[in-house]
């Protein structure tokens, strides 16, 4: 079964449409980089998929379901991972809140008080949030402060926190955009590696998180042009240098076997 | 010294110091961190309003007061919500209009001349029984839902989206957070008066959260500050005889210059200990 699957989706902000007649499946364990110019309509499709816009033409699956049903098996990382850096708050706890609101969808749980009034933190959570921590290699920052993190340990943070609710499709909005390149590496490294159970759908300005990366690319400028490069020659990105020249070489030729845009 | 503890003027300002004092370190951290401070110092102006109309109409001040800050409050987060852009303009309109209320209806009470000082300014040494009870319910229930609720709300205040992707009723916590506030700001103002209220709500909370690594002991922290503050505050305004609101807010902006230039040396201390050592 397809993970996402998304037929005829058009989306405008009062009269400006921003996107036109989006179709687009994920498959499980695609590594899908949506790329595309500023204003093309990168985010808006992402959200779109979060369930955060009405849809008024064409409709999202999520597993054949509609989002508002499958919310808990999208995970989700947030752009901007630099707001409220001074708020007091621990890692873990950062990472505990990707198990907010679960004991809801266990009304059937005996412990009545448990079921209404969640008051502090479960062991099980927080085994689970050292879990997820340990994935991406932060563990030993679990009681500082967020705000003491660099970009690239808070944005692994917050990959952390999305993995706390197990799901099967993590969606990042432009993970990379304020690390440095080392930091750019080891979040893409670390998606590669989750890539192995997960979906993966990246919105990305960086187009160098195709090559070596990515195995579908949609590109969006308020229509889709979707492009399998899984079976694509890459070149070594372990080299000295990658630029994004050869990029466009490797897309070129994608061209000429027959993609129809 | 000791002998002014058995006036039961005093006794009763000491208690309702305290309680105001952990109440607002509870309350000034949500304030704090969600950036509604001039939100809270727009509620506390409203409810003059209040304070007006329950003049008028002979009903308790508190009451007013309360109903008062709460429906401005909930207008407020209304608005917030709805229209982030316009949020300032709005509350420096509610502000006056609400302060213009009080006013009006306090001309037209007949043969009243109510204070509008202790008002402005608190008047922690004329807190009666009644309201050492009202406060202490009000304390019982902040600390009641930040308990509950703590998850919660501590993911609306770090990361809304987010929570409200999660499932988190966002606009209701927001709402609740600035509900809990207004009716903070009223019993504050008792103490510190309407216009001294926001330092109260924020000087201990700053101090607070340079010191903290969560949210729970940010708001422990800041309420014994300002217990603190508040009984320095309360011992010098007695010892000379000055307006109580104001020496706690002056004892706590001193305090907070003094943590300042203390924290300002540890650190530059701390930076050459660390250069020696290499």
């Amino acid at each position: 079964m397809s993970v996402i699957d998304i037929r005829g989706l058009s989306f405008a902000y009062d009269e400006q449409l921003v996107l036109e007649n989006i179709n687009l499946t994920v498959k499980q364990q695609d590594f899908l980089a949506i790329i595309g110019p500023n204003g093309g309509g990168k985010s808006t499709l992402l959200q779109t998929i979060l369930g955060m816009h009405e849809i008024k033409k064409g409709n999202i699956k999520i597993f054949g379901q509609d989002i508002s049903k499958n919310l808990a098996k999208i995970g989700y990382v947030p752009q901007n991972t630099n707001i409220n850096t001074n708020f007091p708050i621990k890692v873990i706890e950062v990472v505990l809140m990707g198990h907010i609101q679960e004991y809801e969808k266990n009304p059937t749980d005996k412990n009545w008080l448990k079921r209404y009034f969640h008051i502090g933190y479960d062991k099980d959570e927080i085994s689970c949030a050292k879990r997820a921590l340990s994935q991406v290699g932060m563990e030993q920052f679990a009681y500082q402060k967020i705000g003491t993190l660099s970009g690239g340990q808070r944005q692994r943070v917050m990959i952390a926190r999305a993995l706390c609710s197990m799901p099967s499709v993590l969606l990042l909005d432009e993970p990379t955009a304020s690390i440095d390149t080392d930091g750019q590496k080891q979040i893409y490294e670390l998606l590669k590696k989750l890539n192995k159970t997960i979906t993966i759908i990246v919105v990305s300005h960086d187009i160098s998180v195709i090559v070596g990366y990515a195995s579908k690319v949609a590109h969006i400028n308020k229509t889709l042009n979707y492009h399998d490069i899984s079976q694509a020659a890459r070149p070594n990105i372990d080299g000295e240098h990658f630029c994004e020249v050869e990029m466009l070489q490797l897309l070129i030729s994608k061209h000429q076997k027959g993609c129809e845009c | 010294m000791l002998e002014i503890l058995s006036f039961e003027f005093m006794q009763n300002a000491i208690v309702a110091g305290l309680l105001v004092s952990i109440a607002s370190g509870i309350i000034g951290s949500l304030i704090v961190v969600n950036r509604m401070v001039f939100l809270a110092g727009g509620i506390a102006h409203t409810s003059y309003g209040g304070i007006g109309l329950a003049v008028y109409f002979g009903l308790p001040i508190f009451l007013g007061a309360s109903l008062f800050a709460v429906g401005a409050a909930i207008l407020m987060a209304a608005v917030t919500l709805n229209q982030r852009d316009k949020t300032d303009t709005f509350i420096g309109l509610i502000w006056a209009v609400g302060m213009a209320v009080g006013i009006v209806f306090v001309d037209m009470t007949p043969g009243y001349n109510v204070d509008l000082m202790s008002y402005l300014f608190g008047s922690i040494l004329a807190v009666s029984n009644a309201d050492i009870w009202y406060m202490s319910a009000l304390l019982v229930v902040i600390v009641a839902i930040v308990t509950i609720f703590y998850r919660q709300i501590l993911a609306v205040s770090y990361d809304s989206e987010y929570a409200k992707l999660r499932g988190v009723d966002v606009r209701f916590f927001y709402t609740l957070i600035l509900v809990v506030s207004a009716l903070t700001v009223v019993i504050a103002i008792k103490i510190v008066g309407l216009i001294l209220v926001i330092a109260l709500l924020t000087i201990p909370v700053y101090i607070g959260e340079k010191l903290s690594s969560s949210l729970a002991t940010m708001m422990a922290m800041s309420g014994i500050l300002s217990t603190i503050f508040t009984f320095l505050g309360l011992f010098l305004s007695y010892s000379y005889d000055i307006t109580s609101g104001a020496s706690i807010i002056l004892v706590s902006a001193l305090s907070l210059l003094l943590f300042l230039v203390l924290n300002n040396t540890m650190r530059k201390i701390f930076n050459t200990v660390k250069k020696i050592k290499k």
